[in-house]
């Protein structure tokens, strides 16, 4: 990516980029532009290189945030009403990490309200336009971001994953998304989600834009004690000789343009020297149902916190505590929010924890067995990221199984905590994006990432 | 009819750890600011992550030792949710299934035994004070750490069960875990009471009287609840299983909410805390730093500090402490000063923070021993040791500066005397005792004292006196 030197200054890099948002103003990526801010910050780094100061090796570069990282910038609203006037006190580790090498964030962008959601149409501030089509959803929950790396607007953008956050609608819009492995890089200051499944990520237009963020946001964080220690290391590429396939996920259920495009990078993989393996793999099958219990029994947890007593929202002419919580939720959260609060406390409530919930967490179990099995037999997996490209905005939003069905592929992953990397593999007869999904061990993203270069050429 | 109490007791404990269970702000709210001490984290903003305070999990070793309970290598943490403002996050973060301290056994000073089911860590919830229109939320007492104790249904009197809660409170405040301060609320007692026929097999209906604060209170609501209790049944009604508040004024317990409608706190694995694994040289490590409990202080002081004044010192850990540090020789004599002295003062839990030096004590008690501080000076002298102009200094320079040091020079003293027996306005008293006029000498002896400004030794004096007018 272009980092800013004498000729191209900081300043230069962030009113393009400042310029090319308003250019797009109407695909309502971001929910704050900080014009102000970013402009400021490019002229302290344009100081730096002219005094000739070391720089970082982000310096100058223009990036987006999903609107659920705090940094004390705008309002940190995760698309949802309920957040509104929120300003944050704080900035997200990940976030700091990246200011810190001098990047440079110009702004946040759409997602579905807390996240909920895989086309960005649940947002408080209505849906992001797919960048390849404006009749289409941008995918989701990160469809923002997305659309903003997509659109050239930025150089990449942050996201979060917790069953294809970030996967889909980088599929959905052609570029690259990775899923870290769980633990990777530091959940502090970012609005959770599920707490056991949450992944912050990137999009990027290559591999190497990716690697470069991966090895500077990741590692071990005192302020959240579920990450992993110095993981991000050298695996040798040079082992990578079988790639798996999974044959339950390969039915009418998939969109045939995308099988189709699975299976010319598989022969090209195999002309290349490689050895494709059939993986049968049938607890996958569960992870949606699994996922759709342990994820909305989090959910219901962590949005407890939003109560209208001690920030954002609060409902007016409420009687009472108990219609001040009735009434700053109810108003505050949108129905996907509601509807997942509500199933997550069922799942919870005495007398169904142990057949759903612990039901749920013995699935997930096998899931994570299942993947180290799988990972005996072949070095990485490649499947498609969702059973269709970009679909049409509207199509699915009245038919909220529909809309989680965009998952099947991708939260088992979350659920076994491997990470996955949403990797450009052509388009559609129509011109819509595909994309395929890789899949690694737990702690291979570094070889996951190198790879995908190899299947670029494929 | 007559019933059998049978009472089980849950304890919460304030840990006096320096931070939160679950930050890095101030645990010691004290005499704060309402709000002063929470960080994003207590405060529950979006994206906050608790982070895990080690000194509550070593304070968890020792409260478990103290009370002779295993400490389990794997323990684990749940949410328990609940809407209320004194709740930033929405739920509690606690341990349900497996908590840290397993099962164990607390000794009364009765000789009887409560077990320990166990006892577990969490964090605190904040405080609401109401009133006619609106309510205040401080939110200083958020994560304090806890440890809830769970006791087995083992008590069956008010007076065990105020025993049990005192004996608690003394082996939390020995192994240093809390500032135990009750009337703050630092430990705080939930009461289960139940009744049966005597001889029955079978426990009736429990209530449970909440939030009781005094050992006092604790064993007037379980004297209040067998009296009510056997009321209702002898009535032949029956005991509904209830929560009870208690009303310290009227010494009464009153409905609060009715456990037939339970609560359901939707318990679920703490997914933002990785679980607790601690190696067996941890634990025995931690366990080692256990300091001597009251039971200790028993057996070694036993014999030698008479009863009542032992089982006084026992409510005082530092006390108990300087005591182990001095010569077994002046034990009793530096005890008696504590108990007598220095729990008299009004200064006195100031002072228990700022305690002499066992060499200090030492040589304050040898003084006296070889009679050059009479019993008055002594304690003179030992209170002198907590002012702020003499702290620190030895007790033979207090003494000295104060003066009261008694002469015991048999020479000197001989002199003395001889210059009053020489003295005009005396001899008539000398010849009245000659005369077998015993109550004389006393006037003599204030004579001596006089001539030596207060520092004689009386009872020297007086066998000196003794024998010259023997003669």
């Amino acid at each position: 990516m272009k980092t800013a030197n004498k000729t191209v200054t900081a300043t230069r890099l962030v009113q393009d980029a400042l310029d090319k948002a308003h250019e797009f103003e109407d695909y309502n990526i971001f929910t704050f532009l900080d014009e102000k801010g970013a402009l400021e910050k490019a002229a302290e780094i344009d100081a730096k290189i002219a005094a000739g100061e070391k720089v970082g090796r982000l310096a100058g570069v223009p990036f987006a945030i999903k609107d659920n990282f705090l940094a004390p910038f705008g309002d940190t609203t995760a698309s949802a009403h309920i957040l509104q006037g929120f300003p944050s006190p704080i900035t997200a580790t990940a976030v700091a990490k990246l200011e810190a090498e001098g990047a440079i964030p110009i702004g946040r962008t759409n997602l579905d309200a807390f996240a909920h959601g895989s086309s960005t149409e649940n947002s408080y501030f209505g849906p992001t336009l797919n960048s390849h089509d404006r009749e289409r959803v941008a995918g989701g929950s990160s469809g923002g971001s997305a659309v903003a790396v997509a659109l050239n607007i930025v150089e990449f953008a942050t996201g979060t994953d917790t069953g294809g956050s970030i996967r889909q609608p980088a599929s959905f819009n052609g570029v690259y998304g990775l899923k870290p492995t769980y633990g990777c890089i530091s959940r502090y200051g970012v609005v959770a989600m599920a707490s056991s499944t949450d992944c912050i990520g990137f999009f990027t237009k290559t591999p190497d834009d990716m690697d470069l963020l991966m090895e500077i946001a990741s590692g071990k964080d005192s302020k959240d004690l579920t990450t992993l220690d110095d993981y991000y290391n050298n695996n040798k590429i040079a082992n990578v000789n079988k790639i798996g396939v999974i044959k339950d996920f390969d039915n009418d259920s998939v969109d045939p343009e995308i099988r189709e495009a699975l299976k010319n990078k598989c022969e090209a993989l195999k002309s290349k020297g490689y050895e494709i393996v059939e993986l049968e793999m049938p607890a996958l099958k569960y992870a949606l149902a699994a996922y759709y219990i342990i994820v909305p029994a989090e959910i219901a947890s962590n949005l407890s916190r939003y109560d209208g007593v001690r920030y954002g929202f609060r409902s007016e002419n409420s009687k009472g505590l108990n219609e001040l919580y009735a009434n700053t939720r109810d108003e505050g959260f949108m129905p996907e929010n509601k509807r997942r609060i509500m199933i997550g406390n069922f799942v919870l409530s005495s007398g169904f924890y142990d057949a759903y919930f612990l039901k749920a967490a013995k699935v997930r179990t096998l899931i994570i067995k299942e993947y180290a099995a799988a990972f005996l037999k072949c070095d990485f997996i490649l499947t498609p990221v969702a059973p269709n490209p970009a679909f049409k905005l509207g199509e699915k939003v009245n038919d909220p199984v529909a809309m989680y069905l965009e998952d099947m592929m991708s939260v088992s992953l979350n659920l076994a905590g491997v990470p996955g990397l949403a990797i450009p593999a052509g388009e559609t007869k129509n011109g819509l994006p595909i994309g395929l999904q890789l899949v690694g061990p737990r702690r291979s993203d570094k070889a996951l990432i190198e790879f995908s270069k190899v299947l670029e050429e494929a | 009819m007559k019933y059998y109490p049978t009472i089980g007791i849950e304890c919460h404990v304030q840990l006096c750890t320096k931070t939160k269970l679950f930050s890095e702000v101030d645990n010691d709210a004290r005499g704060k600011e309402p709000n002063s001490c929470v960080s994003p984290v207590d405060y529950a903003l979006p994206g906050m992550l608790p982070r895990l305070n080690g000194e509550a999990v070593r304070m968890c070793i020792l409260a478990g030792r103290a009370m002779n309970c295993e400490i389990n290598q794997f323990s684990r943490f749940d949410r328990k949710h609940y809407f209320y403002p004194d709740s930033p996050k929405g739920y509690q973060i606690t341990q349900f299934y497996q908590p840290i301290i397993g099962s164990g056994y607390v000794e009364l000073p009765s000789g009887n035994k409560v077990r320990i089911n166990h006892a577990h860590l969490e964090g605190d919830a904040g405080k609401l004070t109401h009133f006619d229109t609106y309510s205040l939320v401080d939110l200083n007492r958020v994560d304090t750490p806890l440890i809830e104790i769970v006791s087995e249904p083992d008590i069956h009197s008010s007076k065990d069960a105020h025993d049990y809660c005192k004996e608690l409170w003394r082996l939390m405040c020995f192994a240093g875990v809390t500032y135990g301060d009750l009337y703050n609320g630092n430990m705080r007692f939930d009461v289960n009471v139940s009744l049966a026929p005597e001889g029955s097999d079978e426990l009736g209906t429990r209530a449970e009287v909440k939030n009781l604060n005094s050992f006092r209170s604790v064993e007037r609501a379980v004297e209040y609840e067998i009296s009510r209790q056997s009321k209702i049944l002898d009535k032949g009604g029956r005991v509904i299983q209830e929560t009870l508040g208690w009303n310290d004024a009227t010494g009464v317990t009153t409905g609060q909410r009715s456990k037939e409608e339970a609560k359901d706190y939707r318990y679920m694995p703490e997914p933002d805390l990785p679980p607790i694994h601690l190696t067996d040289e941890f634990i025995a490590s931690e366990s080692a730093k256990l300091p001597m409990m009251p039971a200790d202080y028993r057996e070694k002081f036993g014999g030698v500090i008479k009863e009542d004044i032992l089982e006084i010192l026992l409510d005082y850990p530092a006390l108990m402490q300087k005591l182990n540090e001095i010569d077994n020789k002046h034990v009793v004599l530096i005890s008696n000063l504590f108990a007598s002295v220095l729990l008299a003062e009004e200064k006195s839990a100031e002072y228990l923070n700022d305690l002499p030096t066992a060499a200090q004590l030492a040589d304050l008690a040898e003084m006296n021993e070889k009679k050059e501080l009479s019993s008055t000076a002594t304690k003179e002298v030992f209170l002198k040791m907590f002012d702020p102009q003499m702290k620190g200094k030895e007790a033979k320079t207090i003494a000295k500066e104060l003066g009261v040091v008694q002469e015991n020079d048999l020479g000197a003293l001989e002199a003395i005397v001889d210059t009053v027996l020489a003295k005009p306005e005396t001899q008539k008293a000398q010849e009245d005792f000659r005369n077998g006029e015993e109550k004389v000498i006393g006037f003599l002896v204030g004579q001596v004292m006089k001539e030596s400004h207060g520092k004689a030794n009386p009872s020297s004096v007086q066998e000196i006196l003794r024998k010259k007018l023997a003669h």
